[in-house]
């Protein structure tokens, strides 16, 4: 495994070995590491919920699960995916990533580090556990709307405490990451000089520092009102369901650019090293993540349009999100401008990187539609918006996410991804996405409503097209495993800077990183 | 850019964030266990504070120590300030959550109640007058006023933020009597806080008949006071441990940030206090 370079400080010596190295380490790359594999294994249970409820649907009837039990599914998919899967993927890379590309030594608080990472298995072993307790796991939705959430038995409290011990992961994770961001820059790494994925994650830990807590009282109010005889949520005491909606979507909004703005961040250094040009527009880049972030914080009730709302807030929300295409516009036209007449090549995390562009553009055009009230009324709760944010959260974050892991996986492990694997592995993934989730676009307008076991004859061809893309997709992403297992075996050596066009404080340390990388902080004209 | 010659302070391999883990595990179980009536849970829920305190203890003692033996250079010091400060910006956010639902059910959601269609077919005669407990539950209830003990103890926790400040001059200024006379002022003032609030909770469920489950008001009124004074009693805790650390000799005048941490804390928690006053109790 990773040598540790001469250099290292006194204080530094090795520790311990074996199982309590990764328990008990503080160092980035090792707990980076730790986070990209739980969020991978967490990727494969997600993903197993998910195949269980596509079987179910393949054909009309109940076959293969009780009805209460596919809204376990849903629910536990949703969960699982997103603070299971998706968020620590992202706060991987983060660690991983971030003090190489600022040139620092480590993590600001390294010990923190440590609690962030190892607070995520006793989260997913609440959520995990909960199918086997009586009653199961909460089926009341990810969003665990009131009144289903305050129904619900023992396993919606496990829910809401994992929920909170992931809260509080992600809170010291985004101090972390701040804090690094603003004092562990190497000397004359300005900030508008940093790179994008630093930017992206600066401004998502804000995000996260920001609404996690909410979320945090939003479960607290429906805990307390289960077991404690509050009226938060009961419109008996003078309370009101709809009030948890608001709550939760204000933080349900930013957390949905919380999963997305790391993602822009990566193809933001993927795009400019297979176009062998700089990035198009750098400090406009910046000022759309920000720009983004900030109006992610009044767009919370179009989530919310058939629940009750006056029509001035209906328009206002309406147009405060149509607003957030105009930042987002800016990113994809640099992106397509920085690969114009660029010299332009198609290795893997490329192949990832424009299939991303692609793809998740089609979800944000989606997402405009349904932010349209009128149209949002027809479509609310049915397989259009399951269609568009699996468009965004898919082919957008997760496709970053293989983009950024083949891209950085020379640096990490000292060997090329197999090139031919990695090919085959985005063309499978990118053919049975669309194959699985196009055809859900047809089944909403048509009216198929979501989170629903049975459904009309009428859409069951759609759904059998689905359920098969949904196999081949899933199936898809055990290529990944081969590669990645390949990759650290061995392979073609990386040289420092991997990839021709590559550009960055992290492509001027070898490869592998060594376990200790910076210690000198370098200088940055 | 003139850098301390000192590397940035990278602790080594620690056990305490598993023994915090396994206790966030244990607590999450027990309090699970516990409110769904299954033997036990109150004991794994134990087990789990336990363990909590034996980290807490252990990780911000080597935390001390390595302040101490000055592992800590400025650029350290300037983490630690942002990282604090960041703290208590999310837990601003989590009381914005409560205040949020405070604001929302004052405004719309008992409102909406008592007019329209919801008054005339479903709730009739609910006026949906502040304080309420809802149209449904219509317990005759005595709301908490504000001009007694909570006026005094808006009056306790300002002076606390002063005794605190003076604590702070004392300590710049290197004069340790001041700094101690402080301190011990301040913890004292907020034990008082903390048992007039005791003694007002007992006031309102055993002769307002405002409890936990008054409706929408009970609900708020004690979920923002209760979390506040949760806050207060943690506050308490550090200023009793920065008491500690100063009659242990710690803290000079160019290096205290675990002392401006604490300042930092009670202060936010005395701004806490004040919305709550003036919301929850006065208007």
């Amino acid at each position: 495994m990773a040598a540790v370079t001469p250099d290292q400080l006194h204080d530094h010596h090795h520790g311990p070995t074996g199982l309590m190295r990764w328990i008990t380490t503080t160092n980035h790359k090792d707990i980076g590491t730790m986070y990209l594999i739980f969020a991978f294994v967490m990727f494969l249970s997600g993903g197993v919920l998910a195949l269980t409820i596509r079987a179910e649907l393949f054909q009309p009837g109940l076959q293969i699960v009780q009805p209460e039990f596919f809204n376990q599914l849903t629910t536990m998919h949703g969960l699982v995916m997103i603070f299971g899967a998706i968020m620590p993927a992202f706060v991987g890379f983060a660690n991983w990533q971030i003090p190489l590309m600022i040139g620092a030594s480590d993590m600001a608080f390294a010990r923190m580090n440590n609690w962030s990472f190892w607070l995520l298995p006793p989260a997913a072993i609440l959520l995990i556990g909960s199918f086997f307790v009586p009653g199961g796991a909460t089926a009341a939705g990810w969003t665990m709307y009131a009144p289903l959430s305050v129904q619900m038995g023992i396993g919606q409290d496990m829910a809401i405490f994992a929920v909170h011990i992931m809260g509080v992961s992600s809170i010291m994770g985004a101090i972390n990451i701040v804090v690094t961001v603003l004092n562990m820059r190497a000397p004359g790494m300005k900030l508008m000089k940093m790179p994008l994925f630093c930017w992206a994650w600066l401004i998502t830990a804000y995000l996260l520092i920001a609404v996690m807590p909410v979320l945090a009282g939003a479960v607290t109010m429906v805990l307390t009102d289960r077991h404690f005889g509050t009226s938060f949520f009961n419109a008996a005491g003078g309370g009101d369901p709809v009030m948890y909606q608001h709550i939760f979507w204000f933080f349900g909004h930013p957390e949905v650019y919380i999963m997305i703005l790391p993602a822009f961040g990566i193809i933001s250094h993927i795009i400019p090293t297979f176009a062998r040009k700089p990035l198009f527009g750098y400090a406009s880049m910046v000022y759309a993540l920000a720009a983004i972030a900030i109006l992610s914080f009044s767009v919370w009730a179009h989530h919310m349009f058939t629940t009750g709302m006056p029509a001035v807030g209906q328009l206002f929300f309406m147009y405060a999100t149509m607003l957030i295409a105009v930042p987002t516009g800016v990113k994809v036209f640099n992106w397509t401008a920085t690969m114009w007449r660029g010299s332009m090549s198609f290795e893997p995390p490329m192949l990832w990187a424009v299939g991303f562009i692609l793809v998740f553009t089609i979800g944000g055009f989606t997402g405009l539609i349904v932010a349209v009230a009128p149209i949002d009324i027809q479509v609310q709760d049915t397989y259009y918006v399951v269609a568009h944010f699996h468009y965004v959260l898919v082919a957008g974050s997760l496709f970053a996410l293989f983009g950024g892991a083949y891209y950085w996986l020379p640096k990490w492990t000292g060997h090329m991804p197999d090139e031919r694997l990695g090919k085959i592995h985005f063309w499978c993934s990118m053919v049975f996405f669309n194959i699985a989730f196009f055809p859900m676009h047809f089944l909403g307008l048509a009216g198929m409503p979501r989170r629903i076991p049975d459904y009309a004859l009428q859409f069951a061809d759609f759904n059998m097209l689905a359920t098969i893309g949904a196999f081949g997709f899933g199936l898809s992403q055990l290529i990944f495993i081969v590669v990645a297992v390949k990759c650290v075996r061995g392979g073609a050596k990386a040289s420092a800077r991997a990839w021709e066009g590559a550009d960055g404080l992290e492509w001027t340390v070898p490869s592998p990183a060594p376990y200790h990388t910076f210690e000198e902080a370098p200088v940055v004209r | 850019m003139a850098h301390t010659l000192d590397k940035y302070f990278v602790p080594e391999p620690s056990k305490y964030p598993i023994f915090g883990s396994i206790a966030l595990l244990l607590f999450a179980s027990g309090a699970v266990m516990w409110l769904n009536k299954i033997g036990g849970g109150r004991w794994v829920l134990l087990l789990g504070v336990a363990t909590l305190v034996y980290m807490l203890f252990g990780w911000f003692g080597q935390v001390i120590r390595e302040s101490q033996s000055g592992k800590y250079g400025k650029q350290v010091d300037r983490s630690f300030r942002w990282s604090m400060g960041w703290f208590i910006f999310s837990e601003v956010m989590f009381f914005a959550a409560f205040f949020g639902a405070l604001f929302y059910a004052r405004v719309l959601s008992v409102p909406w109640l008592a007019s329209g269609a919801n008054e005339a077919l479903i709730w009739q005669g609910f006026t949906g007058a502040w304080p309420s407990d809802g149209p449904y539950l219509a317990d005759p209830f005595t709301p908490m006023g504000a001009w007694g003990i909570p006026a005094l103890n808006t009056l306790i926790l300002l002076s606390s933020g002063a005794t605190l400040t003076w604590a702070h001059y004392g300590l710049l200024k290197d004069n340790r009597s001041q700094l101690k006379i402080g301190l011990v002022l301040t913890i004292l003032l907020g034990v008082t806080f903390l048992g007039f609030q005791i003694y007002e909770y007992v006031h309102a469920y055993q002769e307002l008949n405002l409890q936990l489950d008054t409706g929408i008001y009970g609900s708020t009124f004690f979920m923002l006071t209760g979390f506040h004074g949760l806050h207060v009693t943690i506050g308490a805790i550090m200023l009793t441990v920065t008491l500690g650390r100063v009659l242990a000799g710690h803290f000079n005048p160019e290096h205290h940030f675990g002392f401006e941490a604490t300042a930092w804390y009670w202060h936010f928690v005395d701004v806490v206090w004040l919305m709550l006053f003036v919301v929850v109790y006065w208007l």
